[in-house]
């Protein structure tokens, strides 16, 4: 069902073997990107989008966690089964990711154009002048201004919306295929956040790469997604385009979402927003059947027994739940 | 990093008013046999008029038991002590630094055999270890004080360096790194290290302070250079007997050793201002 992608996870399971027991964090996730699409991954904290992001580089901190099966098909390699140096080669070159964290991702004893042209000399045998010049040009590339001085400059000399670009300016240093965004703009301003988004989603299409956007922000998806997976306790939920995502939410987790965020309208100034009961379950012990069921606002008799499948409803849109 | 040495970094008053004390002393040790006024090891045929003389005109410090010139022998005896407390910090850095690299960032087994190592010889105690080192290497000198010195003197930088590599093993910059490709080697020696290098600089400061002291210490018991070698310390302890009743002889020797190691602490001081770039203006 997934030609020309450029990246393909089957079947993907990452746990946590801790003193309590196993933690499935990323059970059974399936998923692909193909070259220069944006796919957001959406879904609450503790449900797996940052596990599943860490296990395609392959930097699950083991122990506790290990990858225990599934893909992850690469531009036809698989990186489960590359060996650790071919991966550090990989990783900044051909997939890069950047963090949540703009205020601590710098190495503060250095100043920003030593880190870009740092990751530039380690991948390609430039010199350190020719590595430094190709830093400022991303500088530049990222909108930081003035950036010939700027890269002289500390990561405490820089506000945040400027230390999140240099962290662009380090990922995209060597042109990769497909950028993992996790949260990239959660720790900044509203202003700065739609700055940082525009930046991004230019850049993409300069480059022509794919994009992992990974959110709890469905503002963000919608202004920037092609396609949106929904994860839920370690499971993709719901697959589908933004567009069917957000006209025809199929799963009763991704329509509670979406009814949790603020609308404007006029003469319900009063409104609450709806939020989702309960909480995430605990993932040391879920349900047997359908892991949204103890929320489900519309939970019937037949969603406890087993787990329903990711099915096909509607030609490119899956979900998980027996009621779609 | 480049940014550490270069012109970037702003000299601190504690930089300048430390460096110039130490420039001082360094200076003295220098040129100890051009400075001082007299033999340091002479002793006059006569010692009647000549011993323990109080600080005078001709002798600017006092003279010791044998008569000898206390002011020479303080400008001799800095040669020895900036010797021991630098060459023992030089040779203990690197070791230290590298034991508490690899211990804390490999941690698990590594760390536990490198850091209970680091343990044992911390707990005993540094003098009697020493003593026993000393008793082991059968002639005390000037080599087995650094001998000595360097095997008791390398566990707190590991411990430091450790700590700091704890932390910074799990900051987000190191994890970002990591995602975009570094290897084990480049994190070690290209971020863990660089953002250990200021408190390694101070603690080495502070270090060759300690390092003057424990000499002194040494000295004092008898462990440490022999005559006719003298150093601060030797000095001390040869002028602690008369404490009271000619203080002079335990005063200049006991300056020197105050300044030496209070221009180094405020010469570590400024440093750490300058190399935290977060502290730079």
């Amino acid at each position: 069902m997934r030609n020309g992608s450029l990246l393909t996870i089957q079947d993907l399971q990452t746990h946590f073997f801790t003193g309590e027991g196993v933690v499935r964090a990323v059970d059974g996730v399936t998923l692909s990107v193909r070259p220069g699409e944006t796919l957001g991954l959406v879904g609450e904290s503790g449900c797996g989008k940052t596990v599943t992001a860490l296990s395609i580089l392959r930097l699950i901190p083991n122990p506790p966690g290990r990858i225990v099966g599934g893909t992850i098909c690469f531009e036809g390699r698989d990186l489960l089964r590359l060996p650790e140096e071919e991966m550090r080669s990989i990783r900044g070159c051909a997939i890069s990711m950047i963090f949540q964290e703009p205020m601590t991702s710098l190495n503060p004893v250095f100043t920003v154009g030593e880190q870009v042209a740092e990751g530039i000399r380690h991948h390609q045998k430039v010199s350190r002048r020719e590595a430094w010049d190709r830093a400022v040009e991303v500088l530049r590339r990222v909108k930081i201004p003035d950036p010939a001085r700027r890269a002289y400059e500390y990561p405490h000399q820089l506000s945040g919306g400027l230390r999140q670009r240099v962290m662009i300016a380090m990922a995209l240093a060597l042109g990769p295929r497909l950028l993992i965004a996790d949260e990239p703009t959660t720790a900044l301003d509203v202003t700065i956040q739609a700055q940082i988004v525009d930046l991004l989603m230019g850049l993409q299409e300069e480059m022509q790469m794919a994009v992992i956007l990974i959110t709890h922000d469905l503002g963000v998806i919608a202004e920037t997604a092609d396609r949106v997976v929904v994860m839920y306790a370690g499971r993709v939920v719901e697959e589908a385009s933004a567009e069917q995502l957000f006209e025809t939410p199929l799963h009763p987790y991704t329509q509670g979402l979406l009814e949790s965020l603020p609308k404007l309208e006029t003469g319900k100034r009063h409104r609450r927003l709806t939020a989702i009961p309960g909480l995430i379950p605990n993932l040391l012990d879920l349900p047997t059947g359908c892991k949204f069921a103890p929320r489900c606002p519309k939970v019937i008799g037949d969603c406890w027994p087993t787990e329903p499948e990711l099915r096909e409803i509607r030609p490119g849109h899956w979900a998980r739940c027996i009621l779609a | 990093m480049r940014g550490l040495f270069s012109g970037q970094g702003r000299w601190s008053p504690g930089i300048v008013l430390g460096s110039a004390i130490l420039l001082f002393f360094g200076l003295m040790a220098l040129l100890s046999t051009l400075l001082a006024p007299y033999d340091p090891t002479r002793i006059p045929e006569r010692l009647q008029g000549f011993s323990l003389l109080p600080p005078r005109g001709d002798h600017w410090f006092g003279t010791d038991l044998l008569g000898r010139d206390l002011l020479s022998r303080v400008l001799y005896g800095a040669r020895i002590s900036l010797l021991v407390g630098i060459v023992v910090e030089l040779v203990v850095t690197p070791i230290g630094v590298t034991i508490g690299l690899f211990a804390g960032y490999f941690g698990g087994s590594m760390d536990g055999v490198l850091m209970r190592t680091t343990d044992a010889v911390m707990a005993f105690p540094g003098l009697v270890l020493a003593i026993a080192l000393t008793a082991v290497l059968e002639q005390p000198g000037l080599l087995s004080v650094i001998i000595v010195l360097t095997a008791v003197r390398w566990t707190s930088v590991a411990r430091l360096v450790r700590g700091q590599v704890l932390s910074l093993r799990e900051a987000e910059h190191i994890a970002a790194i990591v995602a975009l490709g570094a290897g084990k080697g480049r994190i070690i020696f290209r971020h863990l290290l660089p953002n250990c290098l200021a408190p390694i600089l101070v603690a080495m400061t502070f270090g060759v302070a300690s390092n003057i002291l424990a000499e002194a210490g040494l000295g004092f018991l008898g462990l440490g250079i022999q005559p006719p070698m003298v150093s601060w310390g030797s000095l001390l302890a040869e002028g602690v007997v008369y404490l009271t009743a000619k203080p002079w002889l335990c005063v200049f020797p006991g300056l020197a050793i105050t300044c030496t190691v209070l221009g180094f602490h405020v010469l570590g001081d400024g440093l750490r201002d300058v190399l935290d770039p977060r502290l730079r203006s």
